[in-house]
């Protein structure tokens, strides 16, 4: 049984490409389901990758490093349009989830009540996977295909997240609802992110988690956004659009009808405080 | 690099110390530290739930349960060992001087989170502590006293010595706990920490059905092939293989035979080398299950085939209690109400999963193990096993938590089993998956009553119906069938009033003992239906409550006259905050409507020890030839305080400072009986032993000295030395004959509550003192998302006589963090909840701000007047918050817990019906 912890990302590719290991970043999950004193099998440990770390922002957009952690996101200066994706950082499980917790690990775990995918899907993130046939790029919407799968393929690793700069106009804000007040499962989330130009809403993004098999942007809703005053947003998003974007179920946190009833409101939540700042920029 | 071979260890730096851990580098940190005698790190829930493992991982807090031992290498590891040291730090201080660790299971965790924070922020806000705070759960203590420790901190100086005990008596000094030190350094060992070198591992094989028959096949073969030192089955016990709290209802068995009858029943141990067994697969193991029919809930079970041939209809027990005419009472009276209410399963959720380990001395099989109950394990064990109670001997470790679940058996007869089997010592740690599917719940109970008043607002009937499913064996479920009829009334003047309560069985983990035994849920329709009379007759909710509040020698619904009732005094202490909070909630919800705030109040009585049953406590204390003071604690600490109110009482009588007491035991070789830490009555039980024992001590020093009652009494090197009136007698310990427990002089007492039996009508003294209560909830409602906040508790308690103000002050807020959990958002699902990520327990910030009001109306029984309190805290507070829920924006919660969708459905049926 071999435990592995490359420093580079040839060497980590080398090791996927073999196939058989466990892929391991921050353990927050992994470790979680087992009962076991120790993870059994061979096992990939991408911590240590140089090319995975860091949050860093350049004139092409923002990175997030796979291995980065939680706790990166929340304390990197980064502009308002992040404010979601560090709210949600915060909430990530708690401050002990988030030390350990990594962007790629949240995101190749792919639960259905991942706090951190819909301030990215706001963002307009894209992934970076790697293997030793190359690299590439898909959206993140792409990427999450349902509950606990994705598309990386059996030799790719998450290197990175992108956000290209052009997703990084505006104000972004994230509300989370939880049976209580920290290291909680969402019951549901909204992520907004509202761009203003002279008083009017040129664009909106809207995301809602943990109220169907994969979070979702809802694009019919934020068309009918389009143009109006940031203050008259809240008030303006249609309930319908988002339920009909929405597949909820029933589970020990809620049941399905509740949710769909609790994620228009989350979302306006979300609106409103993406529109605050804006509103008082202006003022 | 591969890190294979750069076995046989990882280097990390541990509290300043180069090491190197010899484990895989794939153990889990928690696993690898504790495996060097770290045992500062407690391993609550494999999983990031709990946060108890908590170390400092390059300054940073980490659940050391999900960091890879590789992840740590070449890093910096911080512990709790790696503070203060034996001279605690300026937190540590803190944690002693606010009393913020109660069993002790969190405080590692608690105080390596906090260390981080207060690197950063040495003098954090309340909400800055508990955000930082947010990812470690704590059971006992409702964080209050934690966040105060944190926050306050920055005034404390480095040092073990306590802050100087206030001058004065030592009952109702608010000193530290005298056991304090070793939960905040570290030392404190509990159920997992104390298993002897070279002790063999034990594991469980449990049912994964509710009810299912099933065939082993060839263990022996299998055993042979895995290379295990044992597999045991029922056929293995050589004793009853029957055990329960009550022994006339004792069925349970330690393994089961076939059919198992819940999800999570043992019916097979693995024994092996620590190393092996730990690394084994037992999906392998060679077992056939076939499912049958199962039945969850009393509804189904009642007309299902019976678990238990012999209790048809599957009803264990059912309780009764009747006084006057219920009916004609109820037809007589001006108004009626009626509620049905539906609670949920419960799990205590303690942070340390059941854990121990044993040997054989001799012949004598002893385990050491986290219990509440040692003299009971003793005795339960050893039929269960088939031995003499005097071949078996019960050390207790610290129990990391316990409210009533860790006075069944659990580890114990498995590990006397294995011992036996192997010869060899053994240890037994559950999982958290296996401590939330084998060990008891609160009793989910479907309740429906009807309370009726005449006009002028004086209660004149009640009926009251439940059944209550008490899971598939017995455990504590005739108690809590019993105590409910007894105390469903309320503490209120209730003529004509008719209980009963079923226990009924079902497929489902045994429900038995937690905090209050059913009474917490019955006060949910009892304190509901009086907040309907109350509007009804358009009279002041706790104005009503005031008016038909028991007073001094009128009757029970048991038909008993009690002196010393506390709950008038209790309510109105809640006059003015109850005003004001009204009026708060009303401007508040003028200005947010969307958001708006209510006030319930609910009151509580709680009878403190057996229901008419003898439950004696015994206590010694001595001296030493060399002139020191030994105090054999019995009554076991589970956290909520008896190795400090304990010594004070008997310090008290004794005349000496209560640190003056070198404590021994709790140990069945040790100490004698002091019955089990439940029914919170070890303050009035123990204490009167305590009492009673410390007096002995003192007539037996002064008749010595010959000198009167108010001499002073004092030891020194090998004498004791009495002062009156400027004289000064010295006695010589070296010259008195030693007794058998090698005391120069000694006293031990007994002390048994005077209760009578209660007849067919549940009319008699079930009990000889009774604790009292009203707490009164402030909250705010989302009413978009259902949300609720508890903002404020107000908790008046009449304790008597205050022992320790601190630890009264742990109690009520351990009790309301506990009252919470159960109102909004505490269920267990067999087969579901069985995490504490799906099982949830109130967080920092979950906790309103609490003020407590301590009263003190004498009870003529408890020792100086005390009575009980453990379980009387939490009685009240779901149902205040529930009607404080009502009261903000008029939804019935009738299905606990009141989960945001459920009080989203009542804020709508509320809004529909006022339509």
């Amino acid at each position: 049984m071999s435990y592995e912890r490359p420093v580079d990302l040839a060497r980590a590719l080398a090791l996927r490409a073999e196939g058989g290991r466990t892929v391991l970043a921050g353990g927050t999950d992994l470790l979680a389901a087992t009962e076991a004193r120790e993870l059994r099998g061979p096992v990939l440990d991408v911590t240590a990758v140089a090319e995975m770390q860091g949050v860093t922002l350049s004139d092409a957009g923002l990175r997030l490093g796979g291995a980065a952690s939680w706790t990166a996101v929340a304390k990197a200066p980064l502009p308002a349009a992040c404010a979601g994706l560090q709210a949600a950082a915060r909430v990530v499980g708690s401050a002990q989830i988030q030390n350990r917790g990594t962007v790629a690990g949240n995101l190749c775990n792919a639960s259905p009540a991942a706090d951190s995918v819909p301030p990215l899907l706001t963002l307009d993130a894209e992934v970076e996977l790697a293997s030793l046939r190359g690299s590439r790029r898909l959206p993140l919407s792409a990427f999450l295909k349902g509950p606990r799968r994705t598309a990386l393929a059996a030799d790719e690793l998450l290197v990175a997240v992108h956000v290209p700069a052009a997703a990084l106009a505006g104000q972004g804000a994230f509300e989370k609802l939880g049976a209580r007040a920290h290291l909680v499962i969402s019951i549901g989330m909204a992520a907004a992110r509202v761009v203003v130009a002279q008083g009017r809403v040129v664009s909106v993004a809207l995301a809602v988690g943990s109220c169907s098999p994969v979070a979702v942007r809802l694009g019919a809703a934020e068309a009918a956004l389009v143009d109006l005053a940031p203050e008259a947003l809240p008030a303006a998003l249609e309930a319908e659009l988002v339920a009909a974007a929405l597949a909820p179920i029933d589970d020990v946190r809620a049941d399905a009808g509740y949710r769909r009833a609790a994620a228009p409101e989350l979302a306006r939540r979300a609106l409103a405080a993406a529109c605050r700042p804006l509103m008082e920029t202006a003022a | 690099m591969s890190l294979d071979a750069a076995a046989p260890g990882l280097s990390l730096t541990l509290n300043g110390q180069a090491v190197s851990l010899p484990v895989s580098p794939g153990r889990r940190l928690s696993d690898a530290l504790r495996a060097t005698g770290t045992l500062g790190v407690k391993s609550g829930c494999d999983a990031g739930d709990c946060g108890a493992c908590t170390v400092l991982l390059d300054g940073a807090p980490v659940c050391a349960c999900l960091t890879t031992a590789a992840q740590a290498e070449g890093r910096e590891v911080r512990t709790v060992e790696g503070l203060g040291g034996p001279d605690v730090d300026a937190l540590q201080r803190s944690f002693l001087r606010h009393g913020a660790a109660q069993c002790g299971i969190c405080t590692p965790g608690m105080l390596m989170t906090a260390t981080a924070l207060l690197a950063e922020t040495p003098r954090p806000t309340r909400a800055e502590a508990e955000a930082a705070l947010g990812g470690v759960l704590c059971r006992c203590t409702g964080y209050a006293k934690i966040i105060d420790a944190v926050c306050e901190a920055w005034r404390e100086t480095p040092g073990a010595a306590p802050a100087p005990a206030p001058a004065g008596a030592p009952v109702g000094a608010r000193i530290e706990r005298l056991d304090g030190a070793p939960k905040v350094t570290g030392e404190e060992r509990f159920g997992a920490d104390a298993a002897p070198e070279g002790a063999l591992l034990v594991r469980v094989i449990r049912s994964p059905h509710h009810h299912a028959g099933f065939a082993f096949g060839d263990l022996a073969a299998w055993a042979e092939a895995q290379g295990v030192a044992a597999v045991l089955t029922a056929a293995d016990v050589k004793g009853s293989n029957r055990f329960g709290v009550i022994p006339p209802f004792a069925d349970q068995p330690a393994l089961a035979p076939s059919p198992a009858r819940f999800r999570g029943e043992a019916v097979a141990l693995v024994v092996g080398e620590a190393e092996a067994l730990a690394a084994l697969d037992l999906s392998t193991f060679p077992v056939t299950w076939t499912e049958r029919p199962h039945a969850l809930d009393p509804e189904t079970a009642k007309t299902a085939a019976p678990l238990h041939p012999d209790r048809p209809g599957n009803l264990m027990t059912a309780g009764f209690v009747a006084q006057g005419d219920a009916a004609a009472g109820l037809a007589a009276a001006a108004v009626t109400a009626t509620a049905t209410i539906e609670t949920a399963h419960v799990e205590h959720a303690y942070i340390e999963p059941e854990a121990g380990c044993a040997w054989l001395d001799g012949e004598t099989l002893v385990i050491q193990a986290c219990t509440q109950a040692p003299v009971m394990d003793q005795e339960d064990t050893a039929q269960t096993l088939g031995l003499d109670p005097a071949k078996v001997r019960i050390i207790p470790t610290a129990a990391g938590g316990g409210f009533g679940s860790k006075l069944d058996l659990s580890v114990q007869p498995l590990l006397g089993l294995a011992v036996l089997a192997t010869g060899r010592p053994c240890r037994l740690e559950f999982t958290r998956r296996e401590s939330l599917a084998s060990t008891t719940k609160r009793h989910p109970a479907r309740m429906t009553a009807t309370l009726g008043a005449d006009a002028e607002g004086r209660i004149c009937g009640m009926h009251f119906d439940a059944d209550f499913n008490t899971g598939a064996y017995a455990s504590w479920g005739p108690t809590v069938a019993n105590r409910v009829p007894v105390h469903a009334s309320g503490p209120y003047r209730t003529p004509n009033y008719r209980a009963e309560a079923r226990a009924i069985h079902t497929h489902v983990t045994p429900s038995g003992a937690f905090r209050g035994f059913g009474v917490p849920q019955a006060a949910l329709v009892q304190e509901r239906l009086y907040d309907d009379l109350a509007e009804q007759l358009g009279l002041d909710r706790l104005e009503f409550r005031i008016l038909n509040a028991l007073r001094d020698d009128e009757p029970t619904v048991c038909g008993q006259r009690l002196k010393g009732v506390g709950i008038g005094p209790c309510l109105e202490a809640l006059r003015e905050d109850w005003a004001e909070a009204k009026t708060r909630a009303v401007e508040w919800t003028l200005a947010h409507p969307e958001r708006p705030r209510g006030v319930g109040v609910a009151g509580c009585w709680y009878g403190c020890g057996n229901t008419s049953l003898p439950n004696p406590s015994t206590m010694r204390v001595g001296v030493t030839p060399d002139g020191r003071l030994r105090l054999h604690q019995g009554a076991t600490d589970i956290g909520q305080g008896s190795n400090t109110v304990i010594p004070q009482i008997c310090a008290q009588a004794l005349g000496v400072a209560p640190e003056t007491f070198e404590l021994v035991g709790p140990d069945t070789a040790l100490t004698p009986d002091c019955g089990k830490t439940s029914a919170s009555r070890q303050t009035f039980v123990s204490g009167n032993a305590a009492r009673l024992a410390g007096e002995a001590l003192r007539g037996a020093i002064l008749r010595l000295a010959n000198m009167g009652d108010a001499a002073a009494i004092r030891l020194g090197a090998g004498e004791i030395v009495v002062e009156e009136a400027g004289q000064t007698h010295r006695s010589d310990l070296s010259r008195l004959p030693v007794d058998a427990h090698g005391y120069a002089l000694s006293a031990e007492e007994t002390y048994d509550p005077p209760t009578l039996p209660l007849d067919a009508n549940g009319q008699g003294a079930p009990y000889a003192v009774y604790g009292w209560g009203a707490q009164m909830a402030e909250v705010e409602v989302d009413l978009a998302l259902g949300t609720v906040k508890v903002i404020a508790m107000t908790a008046a308690h009449d304790l008597g006589r205050v022992i320790n103000p601190m630890l009264a002050e742990g109690q009520i807020e351990g009790g309301i963090a506990q009252g919470l959990g159960m109102a909004l958002m505490e269920e267990f699902i067999p087969g579901r909840t069985e995490n504490l990520h799906d099982y949830l327990i109130p967080t920092t910030s979950d906790m309103p701000s609490i003020r407590t009001i301590l009263l003190e109306v004498p009870d003529p029984e408890g020792p100086y007047g005390a009575k009980g309190l453990g379980e009387h805290a939490l009685i009240p507070t779901a149902p205040a918050i529930l009607n404080a829920v009502r009261h903000a924006c008029g939804a019935e919660i009738d299905r606990l817990p009141a989960l945001p969708h459920r009080v989203k459905a009542a804020i709508d049926a509320a809004k529909g019906a006022r339509r």
